[in-house]
């Protein structure tokens, strides 16, 4: 054992200690990105969806929430919600959640508002403080267009929420673009390794490796990395094919073989575990380096052909990505290896190799950035930091294109533009979970048709009193009235008398459920849909993962889920 | 206070949806203001306080179920506390299901929880005959495998109350599943073993002679260095000082061979095998676990596993990292599945294996996981790992080859480590 200075030890601070299980998914930099966050919850109704989403973030830690609700506890919450107890009673329903929420999370703040939200929205810049916001079905029209205006216009986070009976739906407000560096890909996804593409170190240590295979010892020949084999066999196709690479499938298939054929097989095992590594992945490295379809649309968006002074460090580092991408035919390598059978050193050395080719590549990139701020006039400089993370991550960027939900619009027709078509054939799918969607939106009709006639002051949820037939006929005629638009809307598509009828029925089942709930909220499925928001609303907040584009549609009875891009 | 009996009233909006029929309720229910009696007199297992057990006991406990039960062997840790809502920082070191059950029964008066702090295999058959459903929220497959192997072995054809509904669920970062078993009528979850591959170990000669990654450090310090240095000490992975020597051992390994990457968190998540958790995934499993059981107990809706329809779905994946994902289907049931099914299961073994190799592969399959298991056919003994005296006879077994120990297509039967699941294989050799 050699004897080294210990090295110093930083043992877990206790907020490490408490957020240990999360910080292994979204790190340091998520958890300041939510503690940097302040959540508004618009809530209504049973209220209880809004609250389950606030409590799977007041657990991991989000900086402030604020809920806004001008309800009293009555004795029917109480039988639903986990927030409130019996002396809660009377109170206002917005003080009484927040102190029970707040008392989840001592690092968290909570604020609530009980005033009527119109009221609310009236005082000047009353929305300001907020960096997301969550808004719970029913809610009146015009208060769902200021708040949705506000979320375009401040580039705000919005979400849409429903959740009735076995029934939820939700849908996200994204700005217009909402690029993700962190996409966190599949483990297993391989990173382009340069195979068809190697630089002279790279080749230089794949000949020292591989020099003189047939030389060396059943150890040695056993511990190449399977890199360096994949290099050699490159090596010696392009030699036996005037240079050129393998090139279609049965070509690459053919190398393949070539590769598995030149194992070992006069040892106990039979074979060797490295060459059945180069074997496996050979296909998928020679396959690397074409770049998706996310990393593309990227390169071809708008923000990032043409630069302007106020363009975010997204965009400037993705154009300069974009131009060592033409210029180079590969994208900036991402400096790591994956784990393979090879010697302790030899498998450092190969690591040092991509590490430093990283670091060139980065560096390349960070020129042309300082080059392009220069031209830009751009005041302040991106970090060299940002830009290594944006090198490592380059081939799973992503961007999401935020969309506006679709304004409610209790009186005149639907627009459906270009998503009729998509709608109608959803509704003529008999496994899609379409027809929830078209309930809701009838259910919202419903409700702010009631609330009209009762003078803005009540809403009444279809189903909710003695009279559920006469609601029934009621909202499945607002359902044929969504469907014939959806159609109407839809162009060519061809279906048979006998398929629309179908897709009727199914709707209308929908309907006469959404109607058993009589607005009604299950606890159960409340809190699975406040489950599903609140990771949604994490990936957002700290730009990790890949968020849902825009709408995702609950099923309790059939215990599955669909999103929808409306 | 307490005079009130609020509760029957306020459970307004579960009324209105469990009390009357929906379109797609089955015509066989009968629903009306019964139900909610039904649901109240029902007795309901939870298996596991962590992080999906506290989410459970809250949605069962809102979700109408009354007599409510939980079983967890686990103290309350602090790193518990960013998902297990039913616990605060004061609770830290107390059993959490007497924490769980107490706090639950504050909040929604009215239902009645009973904890037992201990482990899953105290109880027998009567206890677990006394409920009506039972639900699993554990991280650990032996437990799981355990439970289900109970549940379907308490199977009495004549007997219609021994068909106990098995609903589980797990979780893994943003993904998660939920799924319902009918014992003896739909798939087990020993059926779905392989749905769950076990981590792939690294080979102990990497650890030994070959490290690459700061993982391969941090497993030699756990399972070489500690043995090595310090023999007789029990190594406790919750001890921050046994943490912090391990660490030590591993960064200095790891700068030996140059390799970097080994910091204090990841020896801990390499060390105690920690898999990332969090409040949304829990809230996700557990209500669709949750809501499978009320199903069940209503039928005011059709569950996962319906009995009505064969084709039923029995099993859902939630998926949340790249947009959301669910896949719903229906896992079958295997004829050849240790628990559930009549034939033996055919393994095919290489013809040149010993009897040791063949138990490191029965440890390291998907479809089998048993680690430490004993062996044998019907005339003999292969191999026991205890008592002493029958692991000393048989010892000289593991070094044997297969093909000098049972016959081409022999049955044998491994019985794993706790003794509550014995697999018949059926042996079919093979030149690789
Ligand atoms: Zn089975």
């Amino acid at each position: 054992m050699t004897e080294t200075i210990p090295p110093p030890l930083q043992p877990p601070t206790s907020k490490e200690r408490k957020y240990d299980r999360q910080l292994r998914l979204w790190a340091a930099t998520g958890q300041r990105a939510l503690e940097e966050s302040h959540i508004l919850l618009v809530n209504s109704g049973p209220g209880v969806v809004g609250v389950e989403t606030l409590k799977n973030l007041v657990l991991p830690g989000i900086g402030n929430f604020t809920i806004l609700d001008d309800a009293l506890v009555c004795e029917a919450d109480l039988g639903v919600n986990f927030f409130l107890d019996e002396d809660s009673l009377g109170s206002s329903r917005a003080e009484q959640c927040c102190r029970l929420l707040q008392e989840l999370n001592p690092d968290v703040s909570g604020n609530f508002i009980a005033e009527p939200t119109t009221r609310f929205l009236d005082r000047p810049d009353s929305l300001q403080p907020f960096t997301l916001i969550l808004l719970t079905s029913p809610v009146d029209p015009t208060v769902f267009s200021r708040i949705a205006e506000h979320g375009c216009s401040t580039q705000t986070p919005v979400f849409f929420i429903h959740s009735l009976g076995f029934y939820s739906e939700f849908s996200v407000q994204l700005p217009a673009a909402f690029p993700i560096i962190d996409t966190h890909p599949d483990p297993t996804a391989l990173n382009d390794l340069r195979i068809l593409k190697p630089w002279p170190a790279l080749e230089q240590l794949a000949h020292e490796f591989c020099g003189d295979l047939d030389q060396l010892d059943d150890h040695d020949h056993g511990h190449i990395p399977y890199v360096a084999l994949l290099l050699h066999f490159v090596e010696k196709w392009k030699a036996a094919h005037g240079g050129n690479p393998p090139e279609n499938y049965a070509e690459k298939s053919e190398y393949r073989k070539l590769i598995y054929a030149a194992q070992r097989r006069d040892n106990p095992e039979r074979g060797e575990e490295n060459y059945m590594e180069a074997y496996e992945t050979a296909l998928k490295s020679l396959n690397a380096a074409t770049i998706r379809s996310s990393v593309r649309d990227v390169f071809e968006a708008p923000e990032c052909k043409s630069l302007a002074t106020d363009s975010a460090p997204f965009w400037v580092i993705a154009n300069a990505v974009s131009q060592f991408h033409s210029k180079h035919g590969v994208l900036p390598l991402s400096g790591s290896l994956p784990d393979m059978k090879a010697q302790s050193a030899d498998y450092v050395k190969l690591q040092t190799v991509y590490r430093a080719k990283f670091r060139e590549d980065a560096a390349e990139i960070l020129g042309t950035v300082r080059a392009l701020e220069r031209s830009l006039r751009k005041p302040n400089a991106i970090p060299g930091s940002s830009i290594d993370i944006f090198c490592k991550n380059a081939a799973h960027i992503k961007l999401v294109r935020g969309s506006t939900i679709r304004p409610m619009n209790p009186d005149g027709p639907f627009k459906w533009t270009d998503r009729a078509k998509a709608a109608a054939t959803s509704l003529l799918d008999e496994t899609s979970l379409f027809p929830i969607h078209v309930a809701f939106v009838a259910y919202d009709q419903f409700v702010s048709l009631s609330a009209a006639d009762a003078g803005k002051k009540r809403f009444r949820a279809p189903g909710a009193g003695d009279e559920t037939a006469h609601d029934e006929t009621d909202m499945i005629a607002l359902a044929d009235q969504i469907l014939s638009h959806v159609f109407k809307q839809a162009g060519q598509l061809s279906y048979s008398k006998e398929d629309l009828a179908a897709a009727k029925g199914r709707v209308y089942d929908t309907v006469r459920e959404v109607v058993r709930a009589g607005g009604a909220e299950l606890h159960n499925i409340a809190a699975l849909t406040g489950g599903l928001i609140a990771q949604e609303v994490i990936k957002v907040v700290t730009e990790q993962y890949i968020p849902i584009d825009n709408t995702c549609i609950f099923d309790g009875i059939r215990s599955k889920t669909e999103v929808h891009r409306l | 206070m307490g005079t009130r009996p609020i509760h029957n009233d306020g459970k307004e909006h579960l009324k209105r949806i469990v009390t009357r029929p929906g379109p797609f309720t089955s015509s066989a229910a009968a629903l009306g203001l019964e139900t909610l009696e039904t649901l109240e007199r029902l007795k309901v297992l939870v298996i596991g306080a962590g992080g999906l057990g506290c989410e459970l006991l809250k949605n069962l406990a809102l979700s109408g179920f009354k007599d409510i039960h939980v079983i967890d062997m686990d103290i309350i840790d602090v790193s518990n506390l960013n998902r297990q809502f039913l616990f605060r920082h004061a609770d830290v070191g107390k059993p959490k299901c007497d924490v769980a059950a107490k706090f639950v029964e504050r909040r929604v008066p009215g239902v009645k929880i009973t904890p037992y702090y201990g482990k899953i295999q105290d109880k027998d058959e009567n206890y677990y005959m006394q409920f009506n459903v039972i639900i699993c929220g554990l991280d650990s497959i032996e437990a799981r495998r355990w439970i289900n192997a109970t549940v379907v072995g308490m199977v009495d054809e004549n007997n219609p109350d021994s068909y106990k509904p098995l609903i589980d669920g797990g979780t893994e970062g943003f993904k998660g599943q939920a799924k319902v078993v009918l014992p003896t009528m739909t798939s087990c979850l020993e059926c779905q073993l392989d749905m769950h591959a076990p981590r792939v170990q690294v080979p102990l000669c990497t650890l030994a002679t070959v490290p690459r990654q700061p993982e391969h450090c941090i497993e030699w310090a756990h399972i070489i260095a500690w043995e090595e240095e310090r023999k007789g000490d029990m190594l406790d992975t919750d001890d921050p000082d046994h943490i912090s020597w391990l660490y030590r051992r591993a960064l200095n390994r790891a700068q030996e061979f140059n390799i970097s990457g080994v910091t204090y968190s990841l020896t801990q998540g390499v060390v105690k095998n920690i898999i990332p958790a969090i409040a949304s995934t829990n809230a996700i499993v557990a209500a669709s676990c949750c809501n499978e059981a009320l199903k069940i107990a209503t039928a005011c809706n059709p569950c996962l596993g319906n009995l009505e329809d064969e084709e039923a779905n029995t099993y859902m994946m939630y998926t949340g990292d790249d947009g959301i994902y669910t896949f719903t289907f229906r896992h079958e049931k295997k004829d050849d599945c240790p628990v559930c099914g009549t034939l033996a299961k055919e393994l095919n073994v290489n013809e040149t294996n010993t009897l040791a190799e063949f138990l490191e592969d029965l440890a390291a399959r998907p479809e089998t996981q048993i680690k430490k298991p004993t062996i044998r056919t019907n005339d003999k003994s292969l191999y026991y790992p205890s008592p002493p005296s029958l692991e000393e006879q048989t010892r000289p077994n593991l070094l044997k080859r297969l093909t000098d120990l049972v016959e081409d297509g022999e049955e044998m039967a491994v019985t794993d480590s706790d003794g509550s699941i014995t697999f018949k294989f059926k042996l079919v050799f093979s030149s690789k």
